[in-house]
């Protein structure tokens, strides 16, 4: 499955969104914690998962769906909600704390909810599956159209829940989509140290489903296995687990050292960043050129801005709203 | 948001029964009502309160589970988040070990994560309790573990009535409910039924509103505050001592969350006196709340120290005789009062 012309171009302009969006958060998050690093201090407190190099995924899986489509992402969510079409500036206003943001300042970065466009994520490891094989079951019970796609790392394949899950909606043949991010790492612990198997795909025959690797964090080979995926799934074929090699440019939280990376491991990385790679074979490819190319790239980031200074400008809620919506 | 029964009904039903009316009233009128759970299907739910859905509904709507609790309570809350109305069982509430994140950091938080802009209107049905000797993984009740967690409403029924009215307004609720059902209370023969639970409850559909307690029984010299079995004993001791010369007035919490402070403190305001009574553990509990709950109000209402008559702080034990010997009953609120009445 190749993608035309229009969704290569979609594919790199939301890859240039997000990788600009997750270089401005990590300036603007480290403002008020240095020299001390202190992870309450500064515009945006907390932890920060910055999902630089992991924009393939995103891309290549979310060319395929629709607003109506349901994805549930993982606590390194940004580049997927990006891809995924989620409203930028209440996304950032979120990860502001913001009033304007998705849920007042009361989820954060790692809990982003937009029902206009049917995403979601969670902090917990593993938790993307259930709700996504649910709203699979849901569509198909309602009749009504509509995947589901889980998006998890290559850590949460040894959660229970992935089995529990992967089995249920092989069981029940559910529209739904698992995409594990292999970015070879669960914080410090190398995938190769904490997991049986060479490749998480391989997992997908335990549960009479098929499974798919897509190697090099490559977006079009992205593109194709999920295309492939989704299809099935929206012909009532069932689940499909799909394993994309990526990789985590960032820490896995910001003020992360990393010294537990083999000695130019990240230079490696860096090296092979999918994003001038993928702006490189368009150019190639003569679907931009460098005045096209800046051109995009200028608006990809004024998007960017304004969605920043939307936050910026924006109030808190008063603190004694945390006591509303807890019920609805 | 209360409906009462206009039309008067004799007719008596287990909570088992009840629960199953109320839901296939629900199934009938909203489409996206659906039932999942471990052996909810053909059994008709090993407690009897699916009983005669699967026959009605069919297994599209009444769903057999894989042993897959964090995947099927996992995907109740995507379902409910997609318009669905999920009913979905943990067959027993002591295993909610295997599936507290999906319970507590899914279910019961997502919609105050979403500002209010995602609903997830799911029942979670479990049974609680014990005093069939089922050992110290079967018998918990665990009412506080739930109520403790913000962002889910919980009830206990005591009878039959009380469970076909909050079991539908459970389900009509956009919020999540977990809703404990006691064994004892189920009208299976099979788990030493109580006899109290089987009440009067009309065919037709009505709401028990969440979060309102009940006047089971009314007096004027002391209050006792429970739930679930727990108001059985309560209401035996009432008339022991009531052939003591003693008035008592026995309040039913039914709700847990959103709980009915008003109609406990407006109780001990009237008899000055409180005694507690929970089969869940002793300390960090229901008793403890119920008692902060009045003397944190009004520390001059009461005439006496209150007390608790609740489970030890101990794993429950299989040996009947130690088990019986550590769980509540009529004789222990009985002792309570008169100690009470001693000091």
């Amino acid at each position: 499955m190749q993608p035309t012309n229009d969704q290569r171009l979609w594919m790199y302009r939301q890859m240039v969104t997000s990788r600009h969006l997750e270089e401005r958060i990590e300036t603007l998050y480290m403002e008020g914690k240095t020299p001390v690093f202190n992870m309450a201090k500064g515009p945006i407190p907390g932890e920060m998962h910055l999902s630089n190099g992991q924009e393939p995924c995103a891309v290549g899986v979310c060319a395929h769906l629709n607003a109506d489509d349901v994805v549930v992402a993982t606590h390194r969510p940004h580049h997927i909600a990006v891809a995924k079409g989620v409203d930028l500036n209440a996304m950032v206003a979120e990860i502001f704390g913001k009033a304007t943001g998705l849920s007042g300042g009361r989820g954060g970065h790692m809990h982003l909810f937009d029902a206009a466009v049917n995403f979601s994520c969670s902090g917990i490891i593993g938790e993307s599956l259930g709700p996504a094989a649910g709203a699979a079951l849901s569509r198909k019970m309602q009749g009504k159209p509509g995947v589901a796609v889980a998006f998890l790392g290559e850590g949460a394949a040894n959660q229970g829940a992935f089995h529990e899950v992967l089995n249920l909606a092989a069981v029940w043949q559910l529209p739904v989509v698992f995409i594990i991010e292999d970015n070879a790492w669960g914080i410090s612990v190398a995938k190769q140290a904490s997991t049986a198997v060479l490749r998480n795909d391989m997992r997908a025959e335990a549960y009479g489903m098929p499974g798919t690797h897509v190697a090099d964090n490559d977006v079009e080979g992205v593109f194709a296995a999920a295309g492939e995926a989704i299809a099935r799934a929206r012909d009532g074929q069932g689940p499909t687990l799909i394993e994309i090699e990526t990789s985590r440019l960032a820490g896995h939280f910001m003020g992360d050292s990393e010294d537990y990376r083999p000695e130019g491991e990240k230079a490696g990385l860096k090296g092979r960043d999918p994003i001038p790679r993928y702006r490189a074979a368009l150019l190639e490819a003569g679907l931009i050129d460098a005045a096209s190319d800046a051109d995009l790239v200028d608006k990809a980031h004024e998007r960017v801005e304004a969605a920043i200074r939307f936050a910026q400008d924006s109030d808190f809620l008063p603190p004694e709203a945390a006591l509303e919506t807890v019920f609805v | 948001m209360t409906t009462t029964s206009t039309t008067s009904s004799s007719r008596k039903l287990t909570i088992a029964r009840a629960m199953a009316e109320a839901t296939a009233h629900e199934m009938r009128k909203d489409p996206s009502v659906f039932v999942m759970g471990e052996d909810v299907g053909p059994l008709g739910g090993v407690f009897g309160n699916t009983r005669g859905l699967h026959d009605e509904f069919g297994s599209e709507r009444v769903r057999d589970t894989p042993i897959s609790e964090t995947a099927f309570i996992g995907a109740a809350v995507g379902a409910a988040s997609d318009g669905m109305r999920p009913i979905v069982e943990l067959m027993f509430v002591d295993f909610f070990g295997v599936c507290m994140d999906a319970i507590y950091n899914m279910m019961a938080k997502n919609t105050y994560f979403a500002g209010g802009n995602v609903k997830v209107p799911m029942v979670l049905m479990t049974s609680t309790g014990g005093g069939y000797s089922d050992g110290g993984q079967h018998s918990q009740c665990l009412y506080a573990t739930f109520a403790h967690l913000p962002g889910m409403k919980v009830v206990v029924p005591s009878n039959a009535y009380d469970a076909k009215g909050l079991m539908t307004a459970a389900i009509r609720d956009d919020n999540p409910v977990v809703f404990m059902y006691h064994k004892s209370l189920q009208g299976m023969g099979w788990l030493g039924t109580e006899k109290g639970a089987t009440v009067a409850t009309p065919e037709e559909s009505y709401t028990v509103e969440i979060g309102k307690a009940a006047v089971a029984r009314q007096g004027r010299d002391l209050t006792l505050v429970s739930l679930g079995a727990g108001v059985h004993h309560c209401l035996r001791a009432a008339k022991t001592l009531g052939e003591e010369g003693v008035d008592v007035e026995v309040v039913d919490l039914r709700s847990l969350v959103p709980l009915d402070r008003e109609t406990v403190r407006a109780s001990v305001a009237k008899t000055g006196r409180l005694i507690v009574v929970d089969e869940d553990y002793h300390s960090y509990g229901v008793s403890g709340e119920i008692i902060a709950s009045v003397v944190e109000h009004d520390t001059t209402c009461l005439k006496a120290a209150p007390r608790r008559v609740a489970y030890p702080d101990i794993p429950i034990p299989f040996a009947p005789t130690m088990e019986q010997w550590a769980l509540p009953n009529a004789d222990k609120i009985v002792d309570a009062f008169h100690q009470m009445m001693s000091n």
